[in-house]
This record gives structure tokens, C-alpha cells and sequence, in this order.
């Protein structure tokens, strides 16, 4: 029989062998070493064809993941897809003229959306330029000077959508389609 | 034709008796847990004989499966030019069914059945009832702690399974095959979820920690106190065991990822 101490000693080997690999599946199996959590502002596009994007699909920037989706709706007045997203907060400054497109990672791989820079829209600056064009005193007033940037609650304007391989080969087909008529019978060239 | 219905009167009687023994003596060791923690040298001498004595044939398992896992894997994926996958391929089928559904077979192989016996030959030589003579509850005593010692042991040991699986299966998909060794982690930690997939695999091993312990309790305090009563009753662990994890299993299944 063996002494309780070795017993103790031997159980307690056990439980942290079992809670290392616990730890070790949470870190180095799982994604929760890359997770970052809640921490970010959420902001929405509106797409034509959302076909694909699921919650939690990746939002990238130049290949780097900045976010993630976070809710997928649709929108009734508008039938479009309203893509909620989560970008992290240490990518405060995005540009506010920043585009969104749907793209797929591969050839059959998961959909994304990817984000492309436009510029800042700083509209004192405009209205300067403008006023200074025209040869008047520019007018700042109900202007929102400064730089603008995606933050929490805004709208990314540009946008387009999934491109479904079905749409693409119909329009592909349509296009030889209208080509070929002028030929007269195209169905009985070999 | 009379007889043969009776017969099956009686052995559906029989059943729901049994289960309802089953309940009513899982009734009081849930009872009888919570004074178990005034005593913990009781739980801890049980972690050893159920969890510690399982550790090494877990260990050596959980490797062969994750070695084999990866060659069939490999063989499979590089048809399709996705060999960069068996990360995941490994490390889903090990953290979701594997891991948990081989341990708990394992595991009622090795600590259930010998749960079953040791109460079974403890009632067959009428320990148990010398035990309720001198004022000490038998199902607190003896019951109980092996029932928690079960529930302790099982996640870390199909946490154990998986994990040595995940490295067996990088030692032969990257140290033999040659699959890229930072796609293979970097694939899995891509694909395996944190909430979705591991804590849903814990969950698994904890409910099969229960349901095995249970039935092997359960089975060694009904056995008739005969050596014939405890050797059947020793093979009843071992069956009712496996269908009950398979029969949980699926239902497990079909409520955590039949919805994505």
C-alpha cells in the first residue's frame, strides 16, 4: 500500500498534467491566443450580395485582420445585406472614405471582407480650396472640420458586394450569347 | 404465448426498478457529496485509483490515435492538395469526439469496471453492511467519493488525450510526412474554436465522467453478492458504459454543433 503522501504527490502530478493540457488546447489548438475579445467600434456597410460572409468572418486590411463581423441583417426599405463589424480600437484611423468589398480567400476558400483606404474628407479643406477658387472668405460654419475616421456608429459607403460564380457565368453566357446571334444558329456548329 | 408476455411484463418491471434504484441511490451520493469536502484525503485517495491508474493507458492511446489520425488524414488530404489541413482534420476530430468519446470508453474499461467490482465484492462480503451496523452511511462513505473522483478525473484525462493526440499527430504529419509545421498550427488555431469546439469537448467528457461513474456505482451496489452476481455485474458496467457514451454522444452532437 502506498504512503498517502506518495498518493498526494502522484494526484496532484495528475491535475496539473490535465490542466496543462487544458491550457495547451486553449492556446496552442484554439484561436483564443489570437482573440482579442470586445474591445473595438462597430461599424456597418450595406451590401447588394452578402452571399457567404458569415459572423465572425475576418475584416482585413492590406492582408492584416483589423475585426471581425459581428451581425449579418437585412434591410427591407433598401433589400440590402447590413454587415455589422467589429474593427479593434488600435485601428482608430481608417479613413472615413474607406471601401468595402466581399472577397473570397482562395479559390473555394471562406469569404472576407476587405477594407481599401480613400481619403480622409476633410471638409474645411475642401470648402478652402473652394472658397479660395472662387475668390471668397471660406465658410467653416456647420462644417465638420479636421479629419474624419471610421469610429463607432458610422457607415462605410462604398461597397461591393459577393460576386457569385452563377451570376458571373450567366453573364458570361449572355455576353457569348449576344455575340453569337449575329451569326444566325449557333446551336448547330459543332 | 401467455408466458412469453409475462416474461416481458416482468423484465420491463425489472427495468424500470433498476432505474429507479439507479436515480434514488444517484439521488443521495449527490447528497452525500457536499460532506465530502470536510474529508478531502477521501476524494484524493480516489483521484489516484481512478484517475492516476488511467493516466498511462490514456497517454499511450491518445498518441496511437493521434498518429493515426495523421497518417489517414494525410493519405486522404493530399489527394485534394490539402495536406496544410491536417491541422484541423487532427485537432477537430480529437478536441470534439474523439478525445472525450475514447477516453470515457477507456476509462470504463479500466476504472469503471473496477469500481464495479471493488463495491461489488465489498457488498459480497457484507462490508457495506458492517459498515451501516457501526453508523457510517456506506453510499457517503464509499460511494460518493468514488462518483466525484470519476467527475474530477474524466476532462483532464480526455483533456490529456487530446492534447497528446494533437502532438501525435504533429509527429507523424510533420516530423514523418513532411506537412509544413507552421501551416499545420497555424491551420488549427485558424479553425478550432475556443468556445465552439473545446469548451463544447469539455463539456462532453464531463457529462460522460457522470454517466460512467454512475453506471459503474450504481452496478456494483446492485450486484447480487455472489461471485457470479459481481462478475455480471462487472460486464454490465462495461456495456451499459459504451452504449450509454455513444447514445449521449450523439445527442451531445446534435445539441452543440447540429445548428451551424
Amino acid at each position: 500500500m502506498m504512503t498517502t503522501r506518495t498518493t498526494e504527490l502522484l494526484v496532484g502530478i495528475f491535475i496539473v498534467i490535465g490542466s496543462a493540457s487544458l491550457f495547451m488546447l486553449a492556446m496552442q489548438v484554439s484561436n483564443l491566443s489570437t482573440y482579442s475579445g470586445d474591445e473595438g467600434f462597430e461599424v456597418e456597410a450595406r451590401f447588394t450580395d452578402a452571399s457567404g460572409l458569415k459572423v465572425r468572418s475576418p475584416v482585413v486590411m492590406a492582408g492584416v485582420t483589423l475585426g471581425r463581423v459581428t451581425n449579418i441583417s437585412f434591410d427591407e426599405q433598401t433589400f440590402k445585406a447590413v454587415v455589422k463589424m467589429k474593427i479593434e480600437n488600435q485601428y482608430s484611423k481608417l479613413p472615413i472614405k474607406t471601401s468595402a468589398n466581399i472577397y473570397t480567400a482562395g479559390l473555394l476558400g471562406e469569404k472576407y471582407v476587405g477594407l481599401l483606404p480613400g481619403s480622409v474628407d476633410d471638409q474645411c479643406e475642401d470648402e478652402k480650396l473652394a472658397a479660395e477658387l472662387e475668390g471668397r472668405a471660406p465658410d467653416t460654419q456647420g462644417l465638420e472640420c479636421g479629419p474624419q475616421y471610421l469610429a463607432q456608429g458610422t457607415t462605410i459607403e462604398f461597397t461591393q458586394g459577393s460576386l457569385v460564380l452563377e451570376k458571373l457565368i450567366a453573364q458570361f453566357v449572355s455576353q457569348m450569347g449576344s455575340s453569337d446571334s449575329k451569326k444566325d444558329e449557333p446551336e448547330e456548329h459543332p | 404465448m401467455r408466458n412469453s408476455i409475462e416474461n416481458l411484463g416482468h423484465k420491463g418491471l425489472d427495468f424500470f426498478q433498476r432505474l429507479g434504484r439507479g436515480n434514488i441511490l444517484f439521488a443521495h451520493i449527490l447528497i452525500g457529496i457536499p460532506g465530502l469536502f470536510l474529508r478531502p484525503s477521501l476524494i484524493i485517495q480516489q483521484v489516484f485509483s481512478v484517475g492516476v491508474l488511467s493516466f498511462v493507458i490514456i497517454l499511450v492511446s491518445g498518441l496511437f490515435v493521434g498518429m493515426v489520425l495523421g497518417l489517414q488524414g494525410y493519405n486522404t488530404l493530399v489527394k485534394f492538395g490539402a495536406e496544410e489541413s491536417l491541422g484541423v482534420v487532427v485537432a477537430l476530430s480529437l478536441v470534439r469526439e474523439l478525445g472525450p468519446v475514447v477516453t470515457a470508453l477507456l476509462f470504463a474499461g479500466r476504472a469503471g469496471s473496477a469500481l464495479t467490482a471493488e463495491i461489488g465484492l465489498m457488498k459480497a462480503t457484507e462490508q457495506l453492511s458492517a459498515m451501516e451496523m457501526m453508523a457510517v452511511d456506506p453510499i457517503r462513505r464509499v460511494l460518493a467519493p468514488r462518483f466525484l473522483a470519476g467527475f474530477i478525473s474524466m476532462p483532464f484525462l480526455a483533456a490529456i488525450f487530446s492534447a497528446v493526440g494533437v502532438n501525435g499527430g504533429y509527429f507523424v504529419g510533420v516530423g514523418l510526412l513532411g506537412v509544413d509545421e507552421g501551416a499545420y498550427w497555424s491551420q488549427m488555431q485558424a479553425n478550432v474554436d475556443y468556445e465552439g469546439d473545446i469548451i463544447n469537448g469539455v463539456i462532453k467528457s464531463f457529462a460522460f465522467g457522470v454517466v460512467v461513474t454512475w453506471i459503474a456505482v450504481f452496478e456494483g451496489h446492485d450486484a447480487i453478492p455472489t461471485s457470479e452476481g459481481v462478475s455480471r455485474a462487472t460486464t454490465r458496467t462495461v456495456v451499459h458504459s459504451a452504449l450509454a457514451i455513444l447514445a449521449l454522444d450523439f445527442i451531445l452532437t446534435a445539441l452543440m454543433f447540429g445548428e451551424s
